[in-house]
């Protein structure tokens, strides 16, 4: 079976390939059938994944929800494709989807070599070590000799073997592909400790059978900047996408949250009214109707909405702000001007 | 006359032509199609700016390999990393199917005993394990593994030496000295041997009619003649022993839980469907043969090796060789539960280097090459066991 997840993309992919996508134009083919189909995760509480009444929920899948604000005024235009770590770069460049959200990290190889764009991070993640604590173990420096849990089709397990080695630590990989079956071996003791991104572990943690036994290490070993991403070579739809997230961002600097969008329209400050389409330009230099982002507010929310809604201090993953707090705060959300 | 045969045939109506003709429109109809698709596929890939070929394979991996029995690192390059992959499906199909022929082949003779109870077990074992699906299975024994059985610092030691906790059985093994290099060069030679005599001792049969007991002179060949080696070697004793240091037993040798999930399961799955392959085989040799067999005054023993299995084999062997197909290409599970085979490296390698179609290629190709090798072997020795007419 997970076999299968794997040839088959990659057959997609060469079929597909050679019937030939379009390169541009991504927002017209949207707009001609009518929704986004957008590659998610499908298994990740508070990035993306259903709830009990089957509606998707995240902080990847209210990203894509902001997007289809943007281009339809509706937020839930959108057709889901949950895809494995694996599959998530074929999909996107065999045109199976038009967006990817599903907390990709953004890497040189794989804006150049796999011919993506990533869109401007929405998550500022790293990876970092979960381990129970009755192994009394203070910092990933003690690990010498640990038998280590990874989840495999990641960047995972090149920077946790490159930790290793420069620490000049040994260690064994146990590789399982779903997050679930790993997360049980792990839970039973197989491995010492587990790695991934510590906002994947916070997830792992939240469904432990003890979540009070288990703690992240304080080291963080890479820098993971979690972005959405498109295919090269059609830039509005990569326009569209990246202002689509910084709109958010941008509104929450503003102070322009969902409850208060309507007010805010009424604002005299000028970067409000350019922001909200009040004072046109913005949505015709994009090709979308000049409420875009106003849009994306009333029916995603601002960044600092959507990321306490999925993932904050308040969610089972209790995550601070940290880094993904906006630059005036500290963290580093920042966005160019919208002008 | 010969007007009929001398008269030209239209080139159409001559049969053989027209195949011919067929033939040369398929080859091309196919060539065409793959020219297409290549070429397509490789036009797409280079106007997305995605890289092909396998250079990559020279590049360094930069990830760990769970288990190995090269000396591999993360240092070394993704073509190494694949090796070790390859080998790493290799073993556990090789002792998989030695193992699954084996249990198939005592399961296959229990279900037809006389004895009810053997007869009632081997049949609810094939039912029971040929009807769960073999993912199933390997989640089932894997789970078994790591949460039945206890954490190093409270593994079972039940022989000095001897470790089981859930990373796995550990156990002490013999420290490298020469007199083992001997051993091994003992034992090969006590097999070639073996194998000699046993065709002489076939050919003296033949001429005289006398037979000899080969068994049991080659089986004191083959454990005495190594015995020999190791005590003229100067019978060395030191053991390299585990120790439990930090988080895990250091030295020895580990069979890991992933490991042995990933074969028991395929072992126990396979097995059912050779068993009833044996067993029909069995069933389909006459029992006059059998009568006849024993009325001519053979043992038991010989009426099953001499009479029985031959007529058998020539059943058992084709639908045999699909099932070593099938538990090969099964293994491939083996990415589930973490068993770092060949296709879970591959994917691995996709993964980092993006190179999809390269690293499904390859995966393609290895198991092509596995079954090949397979069924090239199986068909000689089918050849080999085939009824001789006289």
């Amino acid at each position: 079976m997970k076999l299968l997840n794997k040839v088959v993309p990659t057959l997609v992919a060469s079929v597909c390939l050679s019937a030939s996508i379009g390169m541009a134009g991504t927002l017209d083919d949207v707009k001609a059938k009518g929704f986004i189909q957008v590659g998610v995760n499908g298994d990740l509480f508070g990035f993306g994944k259903p709830d009990e009444k089957g509606v998707w929920k995240g902080l990847d899948v209210d990203t894509a929800r902001a997007v289809s604000a943007a281009v339809f005024g509706d937020a839930d235009k959108i057709k889901y494709t949950p895809l494995t770590a694996k599959t998530r770069f074929t999909a996107l460049q065999s045109g199976e989807i038009d967006l990817l959200s599903r907390n990709a990290t953004q890497t040189l190889s794989r804006d150049t070599d796999l011919g993506l764009n990533f869109a401007h991070v929405n998550y500022y993640d790293g990876q970092g070590f979960l381990i129970s604590k009755d192994l009394g173990i203070k910092s990933a420096k003690e690990l010498d000799g640990a038998t280590v849990c990874v989840l495999p089709g990641t960047t995972t397990e090149q920077n946790v073997a490159d930790y290793f080695r420069v620490q000049k630590m040994t260690m064994k990989p146990v590789v399982i592909e779903s997050t679930a079956e790993l997360s049980k071996a792990f839970f039973a003791g197989r491995c010492d400790v587990m790695t991934s991104d510590a906002s994947q572990l916070a997830g792992i943690r939240a469904v432990a059978p003890n979540p009070q036994g288990y703690t992240i290490l304080p080291e963080i070993i890479s820098k993971e900047p979690l972005a959405p991403a498109v295919r090269h070579g059609d830039d509005q739809w990569f326009d569209i996408v990246n202002y689509s997230v910084m709109a958010m961002i941008e509104a929450e600097e503003l102070g322009i949250t969902s409850a208060n969008v309507d007010e805010m329209k009424a604002s005299a400050d000028p970067k409000i009214q350019r922001f909200l389409g009040v004072s046109p330009g913005n949505g015709k230099a994009l090709g979308l109707s000049e409420e875009w982002a106003y849009n994306i507010i009333k029916l995603v929310g601002n960044y600092g909405e959507v990321f306490e809604r999925n993932v904050g201090v308040n969610t089972p993953l209790m995550i601070e702000r940290g880094l993904n707090a906006l630059w005036t705060n500290g963290g580093l959300m920042y966005t160019p001007p919208f002008k | 006359m010969d007007t009929a045969s001398s008269e030209k045939i239209p080139f159409l109506r001559d049969p053989e032509k027209r195949a011919l003709l067929y033939q040369i429109f398929t080859v091309l109809g196919v060539a065409l199609l793959s020219y297409y698709l290549i070429s397509n596929t490789l036009a797409n890939l280079e106007r997305q700016s995605i890289s092909t070929g396998f250079g990559f394979l020279h590049k360094e991996a930069a990830f760990e390999i769970g288990e190995s029995v090269l000396d591999y690192s993360a240092a070394d390059s993704y073509g190494k990393a694949l090796l070790v992959g390859f080998i790493n499906t290799l073993i556990v199909s090789f002792i998989g199917i030695v193992l699954t022929v084996i249990l198939g082949t005592i399961i296959g003779i229990a279900r037809l005993s006389s004895n009810w109870l053997v007869s009632k077990l081997s049949a609810s074992y094939i039912e029971l394990f040929q009807d769960i699906p073999v993912l199933l299975q390997l989640f089932f024994w894997y789970a078994f593994f790591y949460e039945i059985l206890p954490a190093p610092k409270q593994a079972l030691n039940p022989v000095t030496g001897v470790f089981l906790s859930n990373r796995g059985l550990v156990f002490g093994v013999p420290e490298y000295h020469p007199a083992y290099l001997a051993a091994l060069t003992a034992l090969i030679v006590a097999i070639i041997a073996g194998i000699i005599l046993k065709k002489w001792a076939h050919r003296r049969q033949d001429t005289t009619g006398k037979s000899l007991p080969t068994g049991k002179i080659i089986t004191a060949m083959v454990i005495g003649l190594p015995l020999l080696a190791w005590l003229l070697g100067g019978a060395p004793t030191a053991m390299n022993t585990p120790v439990l240091k930090g988080f895990n037993f250091k030295g020895g040798v580990t069979v890991t839980p992933e490991f042995t999930a990933l074969l028991l399961g395929l072992v126990l799955y396979t097995a059912a469907f050779v068993a009833e392959i044996v067993r029909a085989g069995i069933q389909s040799v006459s029992k006059g043969q059998q009568e006849a067999a024993v009325s001519i005054g053979l043992k038991p023993g010989q009426v099953l090796n001499l009479v029985i299995l031959p007529q058998a084999l020539r059943v058992i062997v084709p639908p045999l060789t699909s099932q070593m197909l099938n538990l090969t290409k099964n293994s491939s599970l083996a990415v589930a539960i973490g068993y770092p085979d060949f296709v879970s490296v591959a994917g691995t390698t996709i993964n980092q280097t993006g190179q999809a179609i390269e690293g499904v290629g390859l995966i393609m190709i290895v198991y092509l090459i596995f079954s090949l090798s397979t069924s090239a072997f199986m068909n000689w020795y089918n050849k080999k066991i085939k009824l001789v007419e006289r």
